[in-house]
């Protein structure tokens, strides 16, 4: 287990308040002066050797990010954005930072601003935080008060102001260039990449956009070095992460925990085990709605972190970790989660508009056992047809959950739903719709 | 994609009252000059919160005018959130979440007493027009499933009794206290908490 001197987010149970003078004792805010007089670059280098990766679900590198702003301040203002769009299922993490931590987030705003040539900063927050989103700007205005925030912010010499947006009930807004359209004041429908919002985003000006916890760990990475940072963990998956665990164990909680740190621990130790007990457990899902479920066998061994997730076919995404037991119908859990993102696709792209609805009303038959033999492997060529069709990652993210269904689960599937095809011999029938089906050759 | 139809009774006008366009050119100032439009999904949940909850057409064109954009554009965003509400949901506003974390604990029982207290289906108003209900995509507190928002607040760590007490309450016209119902501190492992220790026992 992580020592209780290394957790970056002491606050994350809320024991000592979330004013500036708790948190200065907690360490923020001590001596940012000092940590920018060492320069943009040393920054931008000392996060680059971290191995920070971002932690809103893809894991690009923050350091790599940040390098490409543009060196010089052109005749557009540079903007840095936060993404505090939480709305993965599965995932909570961001609104405990925004209600107990908003301190080492607005200083990591600071601190970001200055390494990529900020003055304005715009935290994005999902609707639906509304409570947590006040009393993240009670804490802004309080930093206003102390002289944090404004002009020569902390005595830095730097000049930022933050402001807060507040999103409205839309999942799709947390991917970075759907959540600029927002915030620019229109439907959140993704833009297509390049050019990437390093160099045209909101307003057409450079902006980097970084998930809140990401931010928020910045400036203690600073303040006790890369090294200490990247010696947590393992190579390229360094530091610590709150892992959100929840679902059917005894406990459900978040809990910061040191990258790499087996699924099991986080699961017996921290959360109290699964209800029934580890034999009970039917599957996991590790990293948020969007990520493949992993079954019980491999998760004995696997190991919490991006690159262990992806070799098990799946990805560390959010770290939402959702624990589902044997008293439920799987078929039922991914039934729902298809709804959700049918529910929650922009409707720009056809293949996911179309598709995440198609595999929504297949599996809820599939739940029931009224699909036909044949509709299991069509259920997997609608998910292909998604996943790389779409401008945004949403085609992936609704699709993957369903093919790691079909991958771990096709024999419970195909036990429940053995009717016959409905369409017996070739026919030529020209008013079919679903005219390729008579192409199979079962069919 | 859902669905999304505007009321069939909408009022003529809309106004912003004194406190409204008061807040509303304070959000307006939070964006660079000429980017105004930026402010209108804040100026719509303003117009929410006056007009008891929901927000007529009179009040995109009302916003459109004051933002000095065409209505077309205050309309699809209307239309694309769904948090902003386009026909009357009364004055207590219960959105359930269904999404699977919450489901595997229980969620179709606050369902149930939703239907058993408020109506029988969603977006339907109580007997009293004060209430409705429908149930919602996941609200991001996973680790207090099940749970509900009424209105901005969060009430977290429900069972069915304690969402039918919750809703006798809010029917009766009081506001609950939000938070979590199992008593449990924000989002710390129940009686099972093995980390900073020091500073809880502080």
């Amino acid at each position: 287990m992580l020592k209780d001197q290394d957790r970056i987010f002491q606050n994350l149970y809320n024991d000592k308040g979330s004013d500036v003078s708790s948190s200065q004792e907690r360490g923020d805010w001590v001596n940012t002066k000092e940590i920018t007089n060492k320069g943009r670059d040393w920054i931008i280098n000392e996060i680059k050797e971290s191995q920070l990766r971002g932690r809103g679900g893809a894991g690009f590198p923050t350091g790599l990010k940040w390098s490409f702003a543009p060196k010089e301040v052109g005749s557009r203002p540079h903007y840095l954005v936060i993404n505090g769009d939480e709305s993965e299922p599965g995932t909570c993490k961001d609104r405990d930072i925004l209600r107990f931590e908003p301190h080492k987030l607005i200083e990591g705003c600071l601190i970001a601003s200055y390494a990529v040539q900020a003055h304005v900063c715009y935290i994005y927050i999902r609707g639906e935080y509304f409570v947590d989103g006040q009393k993240l700007q009670a804490a802004i205005d309080e930093a206003y008060e102390k002289k944090l925030l404004g002009k020569n912010a902390a005595g830095t010499g730097w000049d930022l102001d933050i402001y807060i947006h507040y999103g409205a009930g839309a999942y799709i807004c947390g991917e970075e260039t759907a959540l600029l359209e927002s915030l620019e004041g229109k439907k959140g429908q993704p833009r297509l990449k390049p050019p990437f919002p390093a160099l045209i985003g909101l307003y057409g000006c450079p902006t980097i956009i970084n998930n809140v916890e990401t931010i928020a760990v910045v400036p203690t990475i600073l303040r006790r070095g890369a090294k200490w940072f990247a010696s947590l963990g393992r190579e390229k998956n360094t530091g610590t992460k709150i892992f959100c665990i929840s679902g059917n164990v005894n406990n459900p909680c978040n809990v910061e925990e040191e990258m790499s740190i087996p699924l099991k621990e986080l699961i017996e130790v921290h959360a109290g085990g699964v209800i029934g007990g580890w034999e009970n457990l039917q599957a996991v899902i590790p990293g948020g709605s969007s990520m493949p479920l992993i079954p019980k066998e491999r998760c004995e061994t696997l190991k919490m972190d991006f690159d262990a997730c992806v070799e098990e076919k799946s990805g560390l995404g959010t770290a939402g970790i959702v624990v589902i037991n044997k008293d439920q119908d799987i078929i039922k859990c991914m039934a729902r989660i298809a709804r959700f993102y049918k529910h929650e696709s922009c409707g720009q792209c056809t293949p996911c508009r179309e598709g995440s609805g198609w595999m929504w009303r297949m599996l809820e038959r599939m739940a029931k056992g009224d699909a036909t033999k044949d509709e299991v492997d069509m259920l997997g060529d609608v998910t292909n047809q998604i996943a790389g069709h779409t401008i945004c990652a949403f085609g992936e993210g609704s699709s993957w959950p369903v093919q790691g269904l079909l991958r771990h689960f096709k024999k419970e599937i195909e036990k429940r739903n053995n009717l016959d095809p409905i369409v017996q011999k070739k026919k030529n029938i020209p008013y079919l719709v679903d005219q390729h089906l008579l192409d199979k050759k079962n069919a | 994609m859902s669905l999304r139809r505007p009321a069939k009774d909408q009022p003529e006008s809309f106004e912003f009252n004194a406190s409204s366009l008061e807040a509303a050119n304070v959000i307006v100032a939070k964006y660079p000059e000429g980017k105004q439009q930026s402010a209108v999904m804040a100026l719509l949940y303003i117009a929410q919160k006056q007009n008891n909850n929901w927000i007529p057409l009179a009040a995109m064109k009302y916003i459109a005018k004051f933002l000095d954009m065409p209505y077309i554009k205050v309309y699809e965003v209307a239309t694309f959130y769904t948090m902003y509400n386009l026909a009357p949901v009364g004055k207590y506003f219960v959105q359930v979440c269904t999404t699977t974390p919450c489901m595997i604990r229980g969620a179709n029982k606050l369902v149930e007493a939703c239907k058993e207290r408020i109506s029988e289906n969603e977006f339907e108003l109580s007997h009293d027009k004060t209430c409705s209900w429908m149930e919602v995509e996941c609200l991001g507190a996973c680790v207090n499933a099940p749970m509900m928002q009424i209105n901005d607040d969060y009430y977290e760590d429900l069972d069915k009794q304690k969402t039918l007490d919750i809703l006798d309450k809010i029917l009766n016209g009081e506001t609950p206290k939000p938070g979590s119902y199992r008593g449990r501190v924000n989002n710390e492992p129940e009686n099972n908490r093995k980390t900073l220790m020091d500073l809880k026992n502080a």
